[in-house]
């Protein structure tokens, strides 16, 4: 799950794809796409949509501010002007492009 | 319909938003204090409505539905709200008017949210709240072009200020003259929920209007990031959180106290006075020990909880305002999920360390059922007020005084020890619930905006104070005191004979039932009379101390007898018994009142049976093993 997933980029950008839920705090990025995981917790098109209702769609710039104390879960998302907080195993649904 | 002229007509105007936007705060605002809130029928959601005049001397009916991200109902608040705006909702007219209530600080998500409400047809009003805050940080709005980009009138409102509403109260008398009756306007299509492109396209649509109409601030909030970086801090988050918990226990237990003896004194004169009124003996004895003993006691053992419900909820409802709520739900939510409850369950546990009561009101916070329903079944676990008079009465009688590893009280360790033993069994069974209840459920996923923060306003929390204290008033003088009347019949009736020697309560069902579970309870260490006193301690806790002052003729246990009371015990019980009776009340359901709450907060008599049932057993279980331990190391 939290694996760096090799994609082809469309952007002249060389830096990789990663999924939100591995990426360290102060992680800053844009929103790739959602990939809900098939085994997750959620049925697939669930997980996607609470997270479309959350703001996170495809160009929405993101940046971990906060993460817990423990396993450094949960974390706190700043997404286009909202701060959302999630655990990093849904954060694991959204590939993102790093940004310097 | 038509017969009525367009002033006499009523408008009915439901308020949608997101949480956190405001929403609640303006609905105070128009309505002040002429609110009800009462329950829509068949779940626990609560149904705000109030009543407001517009400048043209119309009357409008104001809902305030529940907050949500979107129509796509997941919780039982979310499905009311879009049951409501569907025209769906039981008993509940549609209403003529849609008022979506946008932060304007922070629109983004609640631009969608009216582009979905946009798709159901039903004519809408957007008002931009909290519009000072926007101007103050020289967030620019478009008012205009953003009403021309969405098809829908805006209007710019201010909750917290005077006069914050006019133009949103002008407008609802402008659109409420042309706007015809809900039922005309009803949509014809059918509505269905979006799948994941449409909801994909609408958040697209929302930036593309939000980028057209709105101007990036020129002073962003910084106040938020910089008090976050402190308590959102790993390590400092959580020491912050430990501390305002601890100021909320002081509060809790040394701001009660004053008044708290104000209403015990009050009831205890009342009693007086009722007694100087009745005879003693006779059919007007009887009156007399219903008036005093069942109806003035009853009531009064739960009223003197009011000022810690009170003082609980005044925290609670200002750190909910501030923001820090989320944020306290953000730092616990991996301690909590280790026992499978959900970060958001945290205060509701927290609360049911003054009563139970509180706590279980509060788990409406939780949305997920599941996840509500397992923090209801073991917030009567954690150690409630009610259980301190009986504690404090068997260590005092039975743990001597003296300190252990040089420093540490063994009394203050043994109390220590059964608070402990009560978190850590409601953390153990809320576990277990999981895994036996809900094994197939997965866990609901942990996601929550963490709102920025906000100076808490006095009007707001007095309103949500005044309504917490109406509804648990509402909860003494019902459900509450017919549990109180059945506890006071059992343990009055039937009347002692003439010239008897005992004490009344001897004679009477409890002793009774008393002696007829003695059995059952005799492995446990429990003689009759403990047996009959956890009968009227069904009514509170600490009632079964004054019972068992009655029943060793120790008069009334008030204050100054409990000691008294403690060297009664101490020569009539063994230690294993005592012991076993700590154990008991650590797990024992006994509370008629919270099993009440649970009844209503569930809505179903399974989850209270399910409850008892399983706090029985624990209790016995409990109170077994530490009596047959006790006993074989000497000291039964």
């Amino acid at each position: 799950m939290s694996a760096t997933i090799e994609l082809p980029l469309a952007s002249a950008t060389t830096l990789p794809v990663r999924d939100l839920g591995a990426a360290p705090l102060g992680f800053r990025g844009r929103i790739r796409g959602i990939r809900a995981p098939a085994n997750g917790v959620l049925p697939v098109a669930e997980l996607e949509r609470r997270l479309l209702e959350l703001g996170f769609v495809e160009g929405a710039r993101v940046e971990i501010l906060h993460q817990g104390l423990f396993g450094r879960d949960p974390i706190a998302v700043r997404v286009d002007g909202a701060t959302i907080a999630l655990r990093r195993r849904e954060a694991g649904a959204i590939l993102v492009d790093a940004l310097d | 319909m038509n017969d009525l002229s367009p002033c006499q007509r009523e408008l009915r105007v439901a308020l949608v938003g997101n949480p956190n936007s405001g929403k609640t705060a303006l609905f105070n605002a128009l309505t002040g204090s002429r609110q009800r809130v009462a329950n829509y029928p068949g779940v626990t959601v609560e149904r705000k409505e109030g009543a407001v005049v517009t400048p043209s001397g119309r009357r409008v009916r104001l809902l305030d539905l529940p907050g949500t991200y979107s129509l796509r109902a997941r919780s039982p608040d979310e499905a009311v709200t879009r049951d409501v705006v569907l025209g769906h909702q039981a008993g509940e007219a549609m209403p003529d008017l849609l008022v979506c209530v946008l932060d304007a600080t922070n629109p983004r998500l609640a631009l969608r949210l009216v582009l979905e409400l946009k798709r159901t047809g039903r004519p809408l009003l957007l008002a931009l709240n909290m519009f000072d805050i926007a101007r103050h940080r020289g967030l620019e709005i478009d008012l205009d072009r953003l009403s021309a980009e969405l098809g829908v009138p805006v209007v710019p409102s201010v909750a917290v200020r005077r006069g914050g509403t006019k133009a949103l109260l002008a407008r609802l008398d402008a659109l409420a003259a042309a706007a015809p009756p809900a039922e005309a306007a009803a949509p014809t299509h059918s509505w269905s929920p979006p799948d994941a492109a449409e909801l994909r396209a609408m958040q697209r649509e929302a930036d593309r209007i939000l980028a057209a109409t709105v101007r990036e601030p020129q002073r962003p909030d910084t106040l938020t990031s910089r008090l976050d970086t402190v308590l959102l801090h790993p390590v400092a988050g959580l020491l912050i959180l430990l501390a305002v918990l601890f100021l909320m226990f002081q509060a809790v237990f040394s701001w009660a106290q004053p008044p708290m003896e104000l209403i015990e004194g009050a009831f205890d004169a009342l009693g007086d006075a009722m007694d100087a009124l009745l005879p003693a003996t006779g059919a007007l004895g009887l009156l007399r020990s219903f008036l005093h003993d069942g109806l003035i006691s009853g009531v009064g053992s739960v009223l003197v909880f009011l000022p810690q419900i009170l003082i609980l909820f005044l925290f609670i409802l200002l750190l909910e305002d501030f923001g820090y709520m989320a944020r306290a739900a953000f730092l616990m939510d991996r301690i909590m999920g280790g026992a499978g409850l959900h970060g958001r369950a945290f205060i509701p546990l927290l609360s049911s360390f003054a009563c139970a009561i509180p706590g279980i009101m509060a788990t409406r916070v939780i949305d997920s059922r599941r996840d509500r329903l397992a923090t209801i079944l073991v917030a009567p676990l954690m150690t409630c007020s009610a259980r301190i008079p009986v504690y404090t009465l068997i260590i005092g009688a039975f743990i001597p005084d003296r300190k252990v590893w040089g420093w540490v009280g063994l009394q203050g360790l043994v109390m220590f020890g059964l608070y402990a033993a009560g978190i850590a069994s409601a953390l153990g069974m809320s576990f277990v619930f999981k895994r036996l209840l809900w094994r197939r459920t997965p866990t609901e996923p942990f996601m929550l905006e963490l709102p920025d923060y906000k100076l808490p306003r006095a009007r707001n929390i007095l309103l949500g104070l005044w309504q917490r204290a109406k509804a648990f008033l509402r909860r003494a003088g019902t459900i509450i005191l017919a549990m109180m009347m059945v506890v006071w019949f059992l343990s009055s009736v039937p009347r002692p004979p003439e010239g008897a020697t005992q004490p009344a309560i001897d004679y009477s069902f409890a002793a009774m039932i008393g002696r007829a579970v003695e059995p059952v309870l005799a492995p446990v260490g429990f003689n009759w009379e403990i047996s009959m006193a956890l009968i009227p301690g069904m009514a509170a806790r600490e009632v079964a101390v004054a019972s068992l002052g009655t029943v060793y003729a120790v008069g009334n246990a008030g204050e100054e007898d409990r000691t008294e009371l403690g060297q009664a015990l101490a020569g009539k019980w063994s230690l294993a018994t005592a012991l076993a009776f700590l154990v008991w009340y650590i797990f024992a359901p006994q509370c008629v009142a919270t099993l009440g709450v649970i009844r209503r907060e569930t809505g179903s008599r399974a989850w209270v049976l399910l409850t008892f049932g399983y706090m029985l057993a624990l209790a016995y279980l409990g109170a077994f093993v530490t009596f047959q331990t006790a006993s074989a190391l000497g000291a039964g």
